[in-house]
């Protein structure tokens, strides 16, 4: 027998806002990351100048140098709005606590050699500070930029920084027997080691740099660009030499989170400097003059972890960066 | 071999350790270069390890409990859609409070967002940058879900689809748009005074609620659905509000006559604002919670006056004008809604004059009021439109220079009086409606001169045109659609319609 489910037939007026069918081109069902992020930074008729920097509006697209004939050109290939992100990461981080069950469960940890694990604290666990640096230009990018496909992407790139700041944390107390000290180890490190000083300057000019195109571009394309590669592949297949298994496991978020996020970075890049030959020149400085400084900045630390083999990795992840950049549309 | 485990830190160590743990003194640059703005305005801190941590929500405590919260409020959505979830609401009248909440309000959840990350950045204590990250991200997903929530409506209704163009243009979106430019245009402390303490911790209560219970009464499910889920969001803000206060006045005695300075200016400017709020509750919900009158004394006389008295041993008290307020509640909501049914015509929502029922019930919860300065005025309006002949006010009104409410509301203490203010500045003459604007504006001409009204710009040429046609097209605001009273409106047409087909299907 068939059930008749008796309905009301009800037609729609409209399919989407008018805002968001302009852009689509017609009156077609939008998707969710489509209705939640187009045009809705207020863009005219402010009523204030800052007290803090009358020099723009609040929201002003001249905050950068960089010239977009639209800011909403810089969709997210990951379409990610609130709900999308945060059950995505809730999802990835599920496996980080099983992860870390894991090693737990069959003490891991203790099988790293005693040396490779004092590397451990004077290599990964200062990253966390790192992570808080680019936290830091990640929410300047999202207060200054232009445009929700920007700002929005940039929030939830400053909560995974911090979320990657504290899997490290956590890394640095399961090795610490669930104490802090290694912590402080490790942020002794990053004041005041030698192999952290070149990047931990690195990142404190990133901090004072005030267009937040070349932030992105320091950040998320070369610093980020550079370390990941570095730290998560070369420093990491070096551990496995020392019986650091364990480590590889615990950083599987952030070779997972990497992977994802570039392909937001490269997105954003790539229609920026597709945009006009002003923006791939700067573009293109920016990227030269971040690479040549963050290379050097990287050097003592390459040396403290892979000695001689320092020079050939950091030859290497600089070359897939380059080769990344060109296929960006960068000129190098 | 590894030593036995330690005892574990307690939560309060374990989460400053993921937090201001990981926050350094800068040396290769200035930490005021690193963070530049948060001491122009003259708050003294003397000590930022005292900052006591709100909530403590570590990034992956963060994504799970919130994706949660996701999962469940778009299941909601879903169903609501599929089953047509707009023909169960009470009356259609219902659907403008919330044309009022999607063009006024989520494009302010927005600017939060952006503030937020501003503070999150710019604040050089690490403890409340992670708060104000955080709070950063639920604004965008306030502003996100209320979209997503409101975008059901605006397959069926007029009025939503051009909400965005529209809060950067229309008159009466000039009100709650000029408000949250001032708050973003502040310094850090200023915003945290507004917009965390004054807004979100003293007069939450009067948005929040009458629009979710608003929602709630008049079986708007998906409404509710996104008020409900919301909740737990806006504790967290709370509680960093009203820490935000504390923090400040414990940190230094030269401090609080600045916070001070800047409760009175937010409460009165908060209270003007949520005008707009009284008038939705009194005359827009077909199914009433309270009068704002009620809501008033609940929310700001009883559970404020509580707040204050707790905060006086800082030495802050009751904002200034706070009895003044108290006095207007019970005429905002019938001074707004009268402004709007004289400017229907400009209006991207219906008006409609109250019924023989709604009036009695305005009576009775304004009996001090309604019956003596405010139902005759409805009365009289409805004879004339009996006799064809419905009022329209063709005369642009003059705007308050602070609030940018046309300047309708009437002297304190009388209540037949429309009050008017005014001061010079530079030469020109700047006009206000209340003292409480009048202080506002003489405390910081400078930023206030500045401000964007709508009438200047219509006068000076600056919005489409000279007539009315042509700045409803500069506002995208189909006339005759978007606009008017909801008696003869396509939406009241489709919904008579509904009825109609619904009553067929029953049989």
């Amino acid at each position: 027998m068939s059930i008749d489910i008796k309905t009301m037939n009800v037609e729609p007026k409209r399919h989407t806002f008018a805002h968001v069918a302009r852009r689509l081109g017609s009156d077609a069902p939008a998707s969710r990351y489509e209705e939640g992020v187009y045009d809705l930074q207020a863009t005219t008729h402010f009523h204030y100048r800052p007290l803090w920097g009358p020099e723009h509006w609040h929201f002003d697209e001249g905050r950068t140098q960089i010239k977009m004939s639209d800011w909403y050109k810089f969709k997210d290939p990951r379409q990610y709005y609130y709900g999308t992100y945060t059950i995505a990461r809730a999802n990835m981080h599920q496996t980080t606590d099983r992860n870390f069950a894991f090693e737990e469960k069959r003490e891991m940890l203790a099988n790293i050699e005693p040396e490779w694990r004092q590397m451990i604290v004077n290599y990964l666990i200062p990253l966390r500070h790192y992570e808080w640096g680019a936290n830091m230009n990640a929410c300047s990018i999202s207060d200054a930029g232009y445009g929700t496909a920007i700002t929005s992407a940039a929030i939830f790139t400053a909560g995974d920084r911090l979320g990657i700041a504290q899997i490290l944390s956590r890394i640095g107390i399961s090795l610490g027997n669930g104490t802090g000290d290694l912590l402080d180890d490790a942020k002794a490190q990053w004041m005041d080691g030698e192999a952290w000083q070149g990047l931990r300057k690195s990142v404190e000019d990133s901090l004072v740099v005030k267009d937040w195109f070349e932030v992105l571009v320091a950040q998320f394309l070369v610093m980020d660009g550079l370390i990941y590669p570095l730290v998560y592949n070369h420093f990491d297949s070096e551990g496995q030499k020392h019986g650091a298994a364990a480590i590889s496991i615990l950083c599987e978020f952030m070779v997972d989170w990497n992977t994802e996020h570039n392909r937001w970075v490269d997105a954003v890049i790539k229609v920026a400097a597709k945009e006009s030959e002003e923006n791939q020149a700067l573009l293109s400085n920016w990227y030269g003059e971040w690479r040549d400084e963050i290379h050097k900045a990287l050097q003592p630390l390459a040396a403290m972890v892979l000695g001689d083999g320092a020079d050939s990795a950091l030859a290497d992840v600089k070359e897939q960066l380059d080769k990344r950049a060109g296929k960006l549309g960068l000129n190098l | 071999m590894t030593p036995p485990r330690k005892k574990k830190m307690n939560l309060k160590q374990r989460y400053a350790l993921m937090t201001r743990g990981l926050d350094w003194e800068t040396s290769y640059q200035k930490m005021d270069d690193v963070f530049p703005y948060d001491t122009f305005e003259g708050i003294k801190i003397t000590d930022w390890s005292k900052w006591e941590d709100p909530f403590r929500l570590t990034m992956d405590a963060y994504w799970k409990y919130q994706g949660e919260k996701e999962r469940k409020l778009y299941a909601v959505l879903d169903s609501f859609a599929q089953n047509n979830g707009q023909l169960g609401i009470s009356d259609a009248r219902y659907v403008n409070a919330i044309k009022l909440f999607l063009t006024g309000v989520t494009p302010l959840e927005y600017q939060a967002h952006r503030h937020f990350a501003h503070l999150g950045r710019h604040i050089r204590g690490a403890g409340p940058r992670v708060a104000a990250q955080m709070q950063s991200l639920d604004e965008l997903r306030h502003a996100q879900t209320q979209i997503h929530t409101i975008s059901h409506y605006n397959k069926y209704f007029d009025g939503f689809a051009e909400f965005p163009h529209m809060h950067d243009r229309v008159w009466y979106l000039s009100v709650p748009k000029s408000f949250f430019d001032d708050a973003c245009t502040a310094g850090p402390f200023e915003f945290f005074t507004a917009i965390s303490f004054a807004f979100e911790y003293v007069l939450t209560n009067l948005l929040f609620v009458p629009f979710m219970s608003g929602a709630a009464y008049n079986g708007d499910l998906a409404t509710v659905t996104f008020g409900f889920s919301a909740q737990s969001d806006e504790a967290r803000h709370m509680t960093l509000g009203i820490e935000v206060i504390k923090f400040m006045l414990e940190q230094h005695p030269d401090n609080l006559p600045i916070v001070q300075k800047w409760v009175d200016k937010w409460f009165w400017r908060g209270h003007k604002m949520l005008g707009l709020v009284a008038m939705m509750m009194d005359y827009m919900l077909p199914k009433r919670i309270m009068s704002w009158k009620e809501a008033w004394e609940i929310y700001f006389t009883e559970a404020g006056g509580a707040l204050f008295e707790d905060l006086s041993r800082y030495g802050l008290r009751v904002p200034k004008y706070a009895d003044i307020a108290t006095e207007e509640a019970e005429h905002i909501s019938h001074q707004n809604w009268a402004i709007f049914y004289q400017y229907t015509q400009a209006a991207g929502f219906h008006t409609w004059l109250p019924t023989d029922e709604e009036m009695a019930w305005l009576s009775e919860k304004y009996p001090n009021t309604f019956d003596k300065y405010y139902r005759p005025r409805f009365e009289m309006w409805r004879e004339m439109e009996a006799k064809g002949e419905r009022f329209y006010n063709n005369a642009l009104p003059q705007l308050c220079q602070t609030c940018q409410i046309p300047m309708g509301y009437t002297e304190p203490g009388d209540p037949t009086k429309i009050g008017f203010r005014s001061t010079e500045y530079k030469g020109e003459r700047y006009h206000f409606c209340s003292d409480g604007c009048k202080d506002i504006f003489e405390n910081e001409p400078e930023k206030f001169a500045q401000a964007w009204l709508p009438v200047h710009q219509i006068f000076q040429g600056n919005c489409g045109g000279a007539d009315l046609g042509d700045v409803l097209k500069w506002y995208r605001m189909d006339n005759g659609t978007d606009n008017l009273d909801y008696s003869g409106s396509p939406d009241q047409q489709q919904w008579d319609a509904w009825q109609a087909a619904r009553k067929k299907v029953a049989g």
